[in-house]
């Protein structure tokens, strides 16, 4: 606490609208922001806060485990994209868990009670909470710390808890808040109402018929479908995710797939991760209680990476057992996905790397020939999911011209975007640069080596932070989601001379399938 | 001022073991009470903690994927950082407790100009691994004080360990690595910036209290020629629960077994118990099997969802006006 913290512009989030509080009931809705010297916290803050932290302690053992081993070793120290950012000490993962270790260390054990500050224990004040809220939401839970730390200690599960303590007295920040009460209500972070949704949906079908001649229905709330698919809000509603979006469409058109979206389980991601445990499963619910409704036999996954945090270690267990839904067989192909036989979701990575291992597409990659893509491992597939040949797979057949960044810079080793668990808001940009900053380099490595003039990627949250931070650090590469590329590259029945891509952009000279 | 709090605390140790047995006589205390009441609590201390840990439920299934998940047959998955069945599980943990595959992992990160280049750095793996299984051959080798006759394993191990047979009494060579390897994981604490700057005396004063006891050891062993036979006889004495403390066992011997007693007491309420603690954490000791088999919350609890009936209920009208179908017209 000797180096107190310092609120600058471009460093921290808003704090979130009493509003969105209050539509989830949770405690001290109020109008406050962190630049303000009086949080107006509740009279008893400190008795709910260690009171809450003493029930978490029981509740997980990885909170109580993470807390006593750390042997300050440093191997995480320099692991983290915000520290390599921005030089402050707090962000080294071993300091940002000190923060909670040495109110840990204070309260609830004996040797913090007897020695105080020689055991590294400390006081519980105003002065500490604001400097829990400054570096927990500069903490993206994407888990690279726990890579390197050989006890696997990880950040993300105490920044969980480090917000969940947060929330308990009413501080939390606007932009993880908003969309969880939107999610809640209208089961999207956007907060688009049903025909808000049919109306995105039908308007990308059209432009997938500008571009490619062929009429496709976007089947919406349609009971007795077989496949349920959930994607992010971002795919449907923003670009470069709409692109995205209309490679699913067209993917799906192309191998009659029968399946149907929903409006009310309009929304993958889930912000609800980045506020408590109980809220990720409060707005997981609805999957699975659509899938029942719909009554289909299995559920199709779209790109989005928090989203699979979600589905792949929390969903089954949150909201399971899902008996009324089927192990996941390919109407297609036949594959049995057997390792989501018990959760009943399936990646669309997973989904479409399948059907071009069978031949079930017909791709021209010349199509692709104007992009030089390189992959950008997102933090949840790639640490909370293991998601890394299933994506190159899919990318190498529809691209000609693929790169892989730097070793250190991938898969398990990924750099975050700057911008992920809420932190991808405008008032945070200079955050985000920052914490960017290793991923956008070695974006530019293979740029500068290869010509790399596209950054793919399976996460929607990317595909809102990565095009601002590419546009600072390295101009001239654009982003894209990997069913873009499929989209491009898939030859369709009855289609017509494809003279551009998704985009509008004209394709390479050759143009024709 | 961390290093130097540790430093005094250490020194204070030594001098108390000096002073208690050169000055004050007190042989049965240091040399029969104390070694019982600090195997005591070192062994009541770590059940404890263990059960501690253990008996907190793991919720969620949370393990960090390194590598590749098993999920389509041609795809290959990498079962020992990304383990999917307890083959794998094993495997990694093994990996992790036997070779320190995490920290082999290691990598540093350096400006060169604007741009971040990253390379290896596995010297804190080599001085971890040496320093750790030096430290369990140490104590492998001390094994023949608890028994009569010694048991084989003993005897072989310390003949490999004075392989090169150097000087007499022999010089083992896991006691040059362990103060090598002790040296290094100390100074870096007190040399590298970030390290300094994160190191608690709690971080300072495990080394420093382990470095005096191998001091205090290789003093016993090959400067003070301590008898060891009359060791033997106290040492056996205390397994049959007939202590006596033969007269005439060196000084420095007092002090080896002091700081040893030290740091038996100390394992337990410290970070040491990471030892015990690594085969207890979730995201290592979880197999990435999550959506195969459903992972159990003990204590999940039903929570307030917006239910597709509230839903429709709001939003009913524009629906039917946009044309999707409801439940109810």
């Amino acid at each position: 606490m000797e180096t107190p913290v310092e609120f600058r512009p471009g460093t921290w989030c808003y704090s979130a609208a009493p509003k969105n509080l209050k539509a989830l009931g949770l405690p001290n809705p109020r109008e406050w922001q962190p630049t303000d010297e009086d949080w107006k916290l509740p009279e008893n803050w400190k008795k709910i806060i260690l009171k809450g932290f003493q029930d978490r302690l029981l509740k997980y053992r990885s909170f109580r485990l993470f807390l006593d081993i750390c042997v300050r070793c440093g191997a995480c120290a320099d692991k983290c994209h915000f520290f390599i950012g921005s030089g402050d000490p707090k962000n080294m993962p071993v300091l940002r868990a000190e923060l909670l270790r040495s109110i840990y260390r204070k309260y609830f054990t004996t040797s913090g009670k007897i020695l105080g500050k020689l055991a590294g224990a400390r006081e519980l004040t105003p002065g500490v909470l604001k400097e829990w809220f400054y570096y927990f939401y500069q903490c993206t839970e994407c888990r690279r710390c726990s890579v390197f730390c050989p006890y696997g200690i990880d950040q993300a599960e105490i920044t969980m808890m480090g917000r969940e303590l947060l929330t308990l007295v009413g501080c939390n920040i606007n932009w993880v808040l908003e969309p969880a009460a939107n999610c809640f209500r209208t089961g999207n972070h956007l907060g688009i109402q049903p025909h808000g949704i049919k109306d995105m949906l039908d308007f990308l079908a059209e432009e997938v018929e500008d571009r490619t001649g062929v009429t496709i229905q976007v089947p919406i709330n349609r009971k007795g479908a077989e496949i349920l698919f959930v994607a992010p809000s971002g795919d449907y509603f923003a670009d470069p995710g709409t692109y995205t979006c209309m490679g699913y469409l067209m993917l799906f058109h192309e191998i009659g797939l029968d399946y149907t979206w929903s409006t009310y389980a309009s929304e993958g991601g889930n912000f609800g991760l980045f506020t408590s445990h109980e809220m990720v499963k409060r707005l997981n619910a609805k999957i699975y209680s659509e899938a029942k409704r719909l009554g289909v036999k299995w559920i199709l996954g779209g790109e989005c990476g928090h989203m699979w945090r979600v589905l792949h270690q929390y969903m089954d267990t949150m909201n399971g057992p899902a008996d009324f839904l089927q192990e996941p067989i390919s109407p297609i192909t036949g594959t049995k996905f057997e390792n989501a036989r018990s959760t009943r979701m399936v990646h669309i990575t997973e989904f479409t790397a399948d059907l071009i291992r069978h031949n079930r597409l017909r791709l021209d990659p010349r199509r692709n020939d104007l992009l030089r893509v390189t992959f950008h491992d997102s933090c949840n597939p790639s640490r909370a999911m293991g998601l890394f040949e299933e994506p190159r797979y899919v990318i190498q057949n529809v691209c000609n011209h693929f790169y892989e960044m730097p070793e250190n810079t991938i898969r398990e080793q990924t750099f975050c975007c700057g911008g992920g668990a809420g932190l991808g808001t405008d008032e945070n940009m200079e955050m985000r640069l920052r914490g960017g900053f290793p991923r956008a380099y070695a974006v530019k490595y293979v740029k500068e080596k290869y010509g790399v003039n596209r950054v793919a990627c399976v996460c929607a949250i990317d595909r809102a932070t990565l095009p601002p931070l590419l546009e600072y650090w390295v101009p001239g590469v654009g982003l894209t989601g990997v069913h873009e590329l499929v989209g491009n590259a898939l030859v369709m029945t009855g289609e017509k001379d494809r003279g551009t891509d998704l985009r509008g952009e004209p394709l390479s000279g050759a143009g024709e399938a | 001022m961390n290093p130097g709090c540790s430093l005094l605390a250490v020194v204070l140790l030594v001098l108390i073991a000096l002073a208690g047995v050169g000055l004050g006589g007190m042989d049965i205390i240091f040399g029969i009470v104390i070694p019982y009441a600090a195997f005591a609590i070192f062994l009541i201390g770590f059940i404890y903690r263990i059960v501690k840990w253990a008996g907190s439920p793991v919720p969620f299934s949370i393990p960090t994927t390194c590598g590749q998940q098993k999920s389509l047959p041609w795809v290959r998955a990498n079962n020992l950082e990304s383990p999917h069945n307890t083959i794998g599980l094993i495997g990694r943990m093994a990996l992790e407790v036997l070779l320190f595959r995490s920290l082999f992992r290691n990598t540093k990160v350096g400006l060169k100009g604007m741009r971040p280049i990253y390379g290896g750095a596995k010297w804190l793996w080599l001085a971890g691994l040496v320093f750790h299984w030096s430290f369990l051959f140490i104590v492998f080798r001390h094994l023949r004080f608890f028994f009569e006759p010694i048991p084989e394993p003993v005897n072989i191990l310390t003949a490999l360990d004075g392989f090169f047979e150097i000087g007499v009494p022999e010089l083992y060579l896991t006691d040059v690595a362990i103060l090598l390897a002790v040296s290094y994981l100390f100074l870096r604490r007190v040399v590298i910036p970030q390290m300094r700057y994160i190191s608690l005396p709690s971080d300072y004063f495990p080394l420093l209290l382990i470095l005096t006891v191998t001091l205090s050891g290789v003093l016993t062993r090959y400067f003070f020629k301590v008898d060891l036979l009359r060791v033997r006889e106290l040492s056996l004495g205390w397994v049959g629960f007939q202590p006596t403390v033969p007269k005439g066992i060196g000084l420095p011997f007092y002090v080896h077994l002091f700081l040893v007693s030290v740091l038996f007491a100390y394992l337990p309420m410290s970070k040491l118990m990471h030892m015990g603690g690594v085969f207890l954490s979730p995201t290592r000791n979880l197999a990435n099997n999550s959506r195969r088999r459903r992972h159990i919350n003990p204590w999940n609890y039903p929570v307030k969802v917006h239910t597709y009936k509230e839903y429709e209920d709001e939003f009913r009208e524009k629906m039917k006006a946009a044309g999707l179908p409801v439940e109810k017209e």
